[in-house]
C-alpha cells in the first residue's frame, strides 16, 4: 500500500475537519460539566432555521405598504409595531425602521461587528458579516450595490446607517409600481431579504 | 482600540460576493457554535460588550483569515477561560478535566423559547436630561482607546448632526470591562459624506452611526 498523505487527508467520510473538531470538543467540555443542555442548542437551531427568519420582516413591510396607520406606527415605534406581529426578542430589543423614499435610499451595516435585525431577518449572511461589506457599505455604497446588481439614479440620495449601538435597523423598501390590488401576503412575496438590507429592491409584481 | 474589526473605510478586501440562495448554515459545526455561543451566553457571566471585545482582541491575522462564526468561538473559548467555566487543559484533552465555575443559569431546553424572546434590552432609565436635542451640530471625539469602545475610527473628530436623541443605553466602553453599565444618552448623529471621506466622496452620501453623549462635544 502506497502512503497517499498529500491525497484526501481531509476527505475521509466521518474525518471532521478541524475546525468542526474543535466546536465539537467544546460542547462536549461544557456537556460534561453540566454548563450547557444540548437540547437547548438543538432548539436554538430550530428557532433559526425555521421560526425566525426574511419571511417575518416581510410580513411587516406588506404590513406597512397596506395600511398607513400601521407604516405610521412603525416610522413612529417599530419596537412595538414588530411586536404586535409577534416579531421579538434577541437582537431585536430595540427596533428602528427606515422608509426609503422616491429620493432616499437607505442601506445598512455594522461596520464593527455583525449586528442585524434576528426577529425581522434571521441570521445574517455570510457576506454581511465578512469585511468587504462591513469595510466597502460606508464609503462605497453604490459600488456595493451594483455587485448586487443594483444601480440607483445618480440624483438618488445614499443614506448608510451603521448600527454601532443596540438599535437595529430594518429598511422598508419602496412599494414596486403595478402592486395595487394585491393583498399582504403577495405583497410579502416582494419583499426580498437584501431589500430590507438596503443591498437590494423590492421585486416587480409577475 | 483599533482592532482588525474596526473596518469602516479600509480597503482592499475585494468584492462583496453575495451567494444566491444562500443556505442558512454552511456546516453542521456553525449550528453547534451558534447554540454554544447563545447557550453560554446564558450563564451571565459575561455581556455582549465583553463578548465583542473578546472578538476584536483575536489579532488581525487571526481575525481577517477565521469566517465568523469560527471568530465567534475564538472569543468565546477566551470568555469561558477567563471566567473559569473551561481551563485550557479542558482544551488540550478535549474533554472536561478540571471542575468549572458555577454558572449563574444553565440554560435548558425549555427555556429556550423565553430566553430568545426576552433578549437582552440594554435601554435604561436616565435621571439626567439629555445633552443634545435634534437639530443640533455636534463634533465626535478624537481618542485611540486601547479598551473596547463603538465609535468607529472613520467617525472620529467629525461634525454631524443629531438626527435622533434614542434612550439611556448601557455604555459598551465601560461595560465590556465590567467597569459598570454607566448608562448615556445614545443619538443618531449623521454626517455628510464629504466630511468623512473627503475629497472624491460620494456627493449623495450621509453616514450615521449611534453615538454615546459622551463620544460628542458641541461643535
Amino acid at each position: 500500500m502506497s502512503h497517499n498523505h498529500d491525497h484526501d487527508h481531509h476527505h475521509h467520510d466521518n474525518e471532521l475537519d478541524p475546525f468542526a473538531a474543535r466546536v465539537r470538543a467544546l460542547e462536549t467540555i461544557l456537556t460534561q460539566k453540566g454548563l450547557i443542555d444540548p437540547a437547548a442548542i438543538d432548539a436554538i437551531v430550530d428557532t433559526y432555521e425555521t421560526k425566525v427568519g426574511p419571511r417575518n420582516g416581510a410580513k411587516v413591510v406588506a404590513k406597512a405598504w397596506s395600511d398607513p396607520a400601521y407604516a405610521d406606527w412603525l416610522k413612529r415605534d417599530a419596537t412595538a409595531a414588530i411586536a404586535s406581529l409577534g416579531f421579538i426578542g434577541r437582537q431585536g430589543e430595540h427596533m428602528q425602521a427606515v422608509f426609503n423614499t422616491p429620493d432616499t435610499h437607505n442601506m445598512v451595516v455594522c461596520t464593527l461587528c455583525s449586528c442585524y435585525p434576528w426577529p425581522v431577518l434571521g441570521l445574517p449572511p455570510v457576506w454581511y458579516k465578512a469585511p468587504p461589506y462591513r469595510s466597502r457599505a460606508v464609503i462605497d455604497p453604490r459600488g456595493v450595490l451594483a455587485e448586487f446588481g443594483v444601480t440607483l439614479s445618480a440624483d438618488m440620495k445614499v443614506r448608510v446607517w451603521d448600527s454601532t449601538a443596540e438599535l437595529r435597523y430594518l429598511v422598508v423598501p419602496m412599494r414596486p409600481e403595478g402592486a395595487d390590488g394585491l393583498g399582504e401576503d403577495q405583497l410579502a412575496e416582494l419583499v426580498t431579504r437584501d431589500s430590507m438590507i438596503g443591498t437590494g429592491l423590492a421585486r416587480q409584481p409577475a | 482600540m483599533n482592532g482588525p474589526q474596526d473596518l469602516g473605510g479600509q480597503m482592499g478586501f475585494g468584492p462583496v460576493a453575495p451567494e444566491k440562495d444562500e443556505p442558512i448554515f454552511h456546516a453542521d459545526w456553525e449550528k453547534r457554535a451558534l447554540g454554544v455561543t447563545l447557550a453560554t451566553g446564558a450563564f451571565g457571566a459575561w455581556n455582549i460588550d465583553e463578548s465583542r471585545h473578546a472578538r476584536e482582541t483575536l489579532t488581525p491575522a487571526e481575525y481577517y483569515t477565521s469566517s465568523y462564526y469560527q471568530i465567534w468561538i475564538k472569543g468565546l473559548e477566551t470568555l469561558l477561560q477567563r471566567h473559569g467555566f473551561v481551563s485550557s487543559a479542558d482544551l488540550a484533552a478535549g474533554k472536561a478535566v478540571d471542575p468549572a465555575a458555577k454558572p449563574k443559569r444553565v440554560l435548558m431546553a425549555a427555556d429556550v423559547a423565553a430566553a430568545l424572546a426576552r433578549g437582552g434590552p440594554c435601554d435604561r432609565p436616565m435621571e439626567t436630561p439629555a445633552r443634545f436635542k435634534a437639530g443640533d451640530r455636534v463634533r465626535t471625539k478624537n481618542f485611540n482607546p486601547t479598551g473596547h469602545t463603538r465609535l468607529p475610527r472613520y467617525a472620529r473628530a467629525k461634525q454631524g448632526v443629531i438626527e435622533a436623541v434614542r434612550e439611556g443605553y448601557v455604555f459598551p466602553d465601560s461595560n465590556a470591562h465590567h467597569k459598570g453599565e454607566n448608562p448615556q444618552w445614545l443619538y443618531t448623529v449623521v454626517f455628510d459624506g464629504a466630511e468623512i471621506w473627503g475629497e472624491g466622496a460620494d456627493p449623495t452620501l450621509t453616514v450615521s452611526i449611534d453615538a454615546w453623549e459622551s463620544y460628542l462635544e458641541p461643535a
